[in-house]
């Protein structure tokens, strides 16, 4: 059992947690995610780790209610435990591997949609430790749904934000944004890394390509055991399968078929909408195939 | 060497009811029915049964005791040689392996020795009879990677000669394959998987579930920074492989691991579980091997009407021969001689059918099997809202590429010798990550050859050197 040791709701959808997994906690990188059992019951549902205390045994999550798991996540309160907590899992990020000296000389800016702004934070974190100038771009619907504002203003150089109505910062999507501080503000970025919705993801990566930028995005695919034994993680990644779950979360965006990814995503819609009413009736109703 | 008593039947679910339940197909012979069985074995000077047993249990001991109705004294002749009895009287392929080679099999019907196994085996787990014996602790501690039947059989062993004993296991279930890949039609997970998993732990066997080993930790910290003077490495050929023909990540199209590990180890067939599991109304399996029946058999289950595709013919199914007489008879169709060449899509990007071309036996290869080659202008299609790929697997590459010094061959995996050792001192493999996927078995014989071969290995090097802790 995994111990939740805090929680707090960030919005009325999104809670961060801090969960007791001392093993994981020690070997956990930027851009490496997790999964959660909540009980016996429960889907395994992945991740980001969005921070790790290596010397309290302390992983964070940042989760967003969109459906049955995610909600039973959420109600877990701080004392309460997971059934299980495993990882880290996937490919930490590129920049973990660079040397000081490769990173010498690099400017990056993070594109950071809704609850994936969570994800970013750890990676942003990295880099500004080692002295990387980095700008993060932070976008969200509206500004109640803004999350991460002061921790991430913390750790980067320059904090942009935007929401689709004007309510805070720049109106617009993070795409604009990203065009303008390059196209009118003259910003130049070596590396921009996108983490947010699949189609936000898609959107960034065709603005960078645009700019010339080379773009990592980190796929928030369908998965189940996580550890490369189901392929239902796959996606097309330079023409060929990728198991999202091993060979990623984060890819070159340039490579990365964004279409089928999206269309994979959506596979148990239906069935998931059920099971979301099941959730909330408590009940046991039949389930469509 | 005729025998005039004929095998004993076994009581077996109606195959129409049964195609609508998750429960075992067979239900095993009771007390009466296993003695007369084992009434009918010739007891041979040289058993060519105990030869053809990957473990050579004594087989025409344990049912020497079986047919005086010493259920329990059969139960300790069967433990000498295997850990994981209810299990493998269930899943090995007896057919050619002991009953395959068994005397009266020349002239009629072999003794069933696997439906005896199973009998003594439940038995012994519902009465309570032969037990095996925890040993005090020699202090020295072995971590063993998987859960599977090796690392439960390697772990088992280990700590009966007293060994401090940890599985580390990456999913949040104990089992291997046991667990997440036979359904449980074929092998109850509560009443056998977890039954034999609870005598391992009865023997002082800790199992860590949740960690990866290669992420959680690696072989090295093992090693290095926890401890351990040995790691088993029995982390099986979990990896999927695909066709590589157009349309497979359509949706609608899954490997059989995934549609497997949903429906047993994650019971997306209960109402009361969350997993979801898609099977569509008409269903093609691709394969012919175990996982594909059982696949297949559990989308049929499922309500989906099921086609098994199978580039040779029923003569070469590398199937257990009772799970294809199974599936046969609860109504699953076999497309035999059948390749599919393409998966055909919606517009909506999901599977409406699947495209294959008849194949026909050629010469024989160096190896003597005729292989198949396609005929040309064949091309023929079948309709399906799902398709499932059951086309094999090979070793995951995560430990390997995360342990210093172990090395691995073309087909990735994991290089040792007959008792299991590997290129790195002091770690030691065995099971499919060894062999790639092969059976229950030899996995367990691996992990016991491999305890042997720890023991030896501890007392010779780590003992002389290492004070133990
Ligand atoms: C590597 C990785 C990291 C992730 N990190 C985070 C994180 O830090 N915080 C967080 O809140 N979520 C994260 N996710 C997404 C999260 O796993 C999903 O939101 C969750 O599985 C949905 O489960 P559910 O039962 O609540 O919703 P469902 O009922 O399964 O889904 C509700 C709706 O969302 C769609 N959907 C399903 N899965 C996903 C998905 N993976 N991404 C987007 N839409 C999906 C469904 O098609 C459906 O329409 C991550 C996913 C991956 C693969
Ligand atoms: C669907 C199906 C049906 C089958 N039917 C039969 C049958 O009827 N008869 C028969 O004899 N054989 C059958 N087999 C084959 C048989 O199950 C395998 O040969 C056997 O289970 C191999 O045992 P193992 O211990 O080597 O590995 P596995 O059983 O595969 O166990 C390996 C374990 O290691 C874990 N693991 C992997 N990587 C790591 C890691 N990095 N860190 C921690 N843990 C890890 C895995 O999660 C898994 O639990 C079947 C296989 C399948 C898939
Ligand atoms: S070969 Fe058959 S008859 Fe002979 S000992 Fe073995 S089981 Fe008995
Ligand atoms: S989630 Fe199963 S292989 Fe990636």
């Amino acid at each position: 059992m995994f111990e939740i040791v805090s929680k707090e709701m960030l919005t009325p959808a999104i809670c961060r947690m801090k969960v007791h997994a001392p093993r994981l906690a020690a070997s956990a990188q930027p851009g490496q995610f997790l999964i959660v059992r909540p009980n016996e019951h429960g889907e395994r549902i992945p991740l980001t780790i969005s921070d790790y205390d290596r010397d309290n045994g302390t992983v964070t999550i940042v989760t967003q209610k969109i459906g049955a798991s995610t909600s039973a996540i959420c109600s877990f309160e701080a004392g309460d435990a997971f059934s299980d907590v495993v990882g880290p899992l996937g490919v930490p990020s590129e920049f973990t591997e660079k040397s000081d000296g490769e990173l010498a000389g690099q400017r990056y800016i993070f594109i950071a949609g809704g609850v994936g702004t969570a994800p970013v934070y750890p990676q942003v974190k990295y880099l500004h430790s080692k002295g990387v100038p980095v700008d993060v771009i932070i976008g969200a619907k509206n500004a109640g749904l803004l999350i991460y504002k002061e921790e991430m203003a913390s750790v980067c150089d320059h904090l942009y934000i935007c929401t689709d109505d004007g309510s805070e910062g720049f109106k617009g999507m993070v795409t604009g944004l990203l065009e303008k501080l390059v196209l009118e503000d003259g910003n130049r970025y070596t590396q921009a890394v996108a983490i947010g919705p699949m189609i936000m993801m898609k959107f960034a990566t065709l603005t960078a390509r645009k700019l010339g930028l080379p773009i990592i995005v980190s796929l928030n695919t369908l998965m189940v055991d996580g550890t490369g034994m189901c392929g239902a993680c796959r996606v097309t990644v330079g023409g060929k399968t990728r198991f999202a779950c091993v060979e990623g979360p984060e890819f070159d965006g340039y490579e990365v078929d964004f279409d089928e990814a999206m269309r994979r995503q959506g596979m148990y819609r239906s069935q998931e909408h059920d099971a979301e009413e099941r959730y909330e009736h408590k009940c046991k109703i039949g389930r469509g195939r | 060497m005729a025998n005039r008593i004929p095998r004993v039947p076994v009581r077996e679910q109606d195959p129409k009811i049964r195609a609508t339940n998750f429960d075992e197909v067979c239900f095993g012979y009771d007390a009466r029915e296993a003695v007369l069985e084992a009434g009918r074995c010739l007891h041979c000077k040289n058993p060519r049964c105990v030869s053809a047993c990957p473990v050579s249990i004594s087989i025409p001991e344990f049912i020497a005791h079986v047919a005086t109705g010493d259920f329990s004294g059969a139960a300790s002749v069967i433990a000498r040689d295997s850990s994981l009895p209810a299990i493998c009287g269930r899943v090995c392929p007896q057919e050619t392996q002991c009953e395959g080679s068994c005397i009266l099999g020349v002239k009629g019907e072999p003794v069933a020795i696997g439906k005896l196994e199973r009998f003594v085996a439940d038995w012994n787990m519902e009465n309570g009879g032969h037990k095996a014996e925890k040993a005090p602790s020699n202090g020295y501690k072995v971590a063993v990677v998987g859960s599977g039947p090796s690392g439960l059989a390697c772990a088992s062993d280990l700590a009966k000669m007293g060994y401090d004993v940890t599985v580390f296991e990456a999913l949040h279930k104990a089992g291997g394959v046991l667990e997440y890949g036979i359904p449980e039609f074929r092998l109850p997970k509560e009443k056998v998987v977890a039954s034999e998993i609870g005598a391992v732990k009865a023997l002082g066997v800790r199992i860590e579930t949740d960690v990866v080993v290669g992420r959680t930790v690696t072989v090295d910290s093992l090693l290095d920074e926890e401890g351990y003077s040995a790691v088993f490495i029995g982390s099986g050929a979990g990896l999927p492989r695909f066709m590589g023909i157009p349309g497979e990540n359509l949706n609608g199209v899954f490997s059989a691991n995934e549609f497997l590990t949903r429906n047993n180890l994650m019971k997306a067939y209960r109402d009361d579980y969350m997993t979801p599991v898609y099977t569509g109304h008409k269903v093609v399996v691709v394969g012919g091997g175990n996982v594909a029946m059982d696949a297949a058999r559990t989308a049929l289950r499922l309500g989906a009407e099921t086609t098994i595709v199978y580039r040779r013919t029923e003569k070469e199914l590398p199937a257990r021969r009772e799970e294809v007489h199974h599936a046969m008879e609860e109504g699953i169709t076999f497309s035999m001689l059948t390749n599919p060449v393409e998966i055909l899509g919606d517009e909506k990007g999901w599977v409406r059918g699947i495209r294959c071309i008849k194949m026909e036996l050629g010469e024989p290869d160096e190896s003597g099997r005729r292989s198949p080659v396609p005929v040309q202008g064949s091309e023929f299609d079948i309709e399906a809202d799902s398709v499932i790929m059951a086309l094999g697997t090979s070793p995951n590459p995560l430990i390997a590429r995360t342990t210093k010094g172990l090395e691995t061959n073309r087909r990735g995996c994991i290089t040792a010798d007959a008792n299991g050792a590997t290129s790195r001192p002091g770690v030691f493999a065995g099971g499919d990550a060894v062999t790639g996927a092969a059976t229950v078995i030899l996995a367990m014989g691996a992990g016991r050859k491999a305890a042997a071969a720890i023991d030896r290995y501890i007392k010779g090097t780590v003992a002389d050197t290492v004070v133990g802790k």
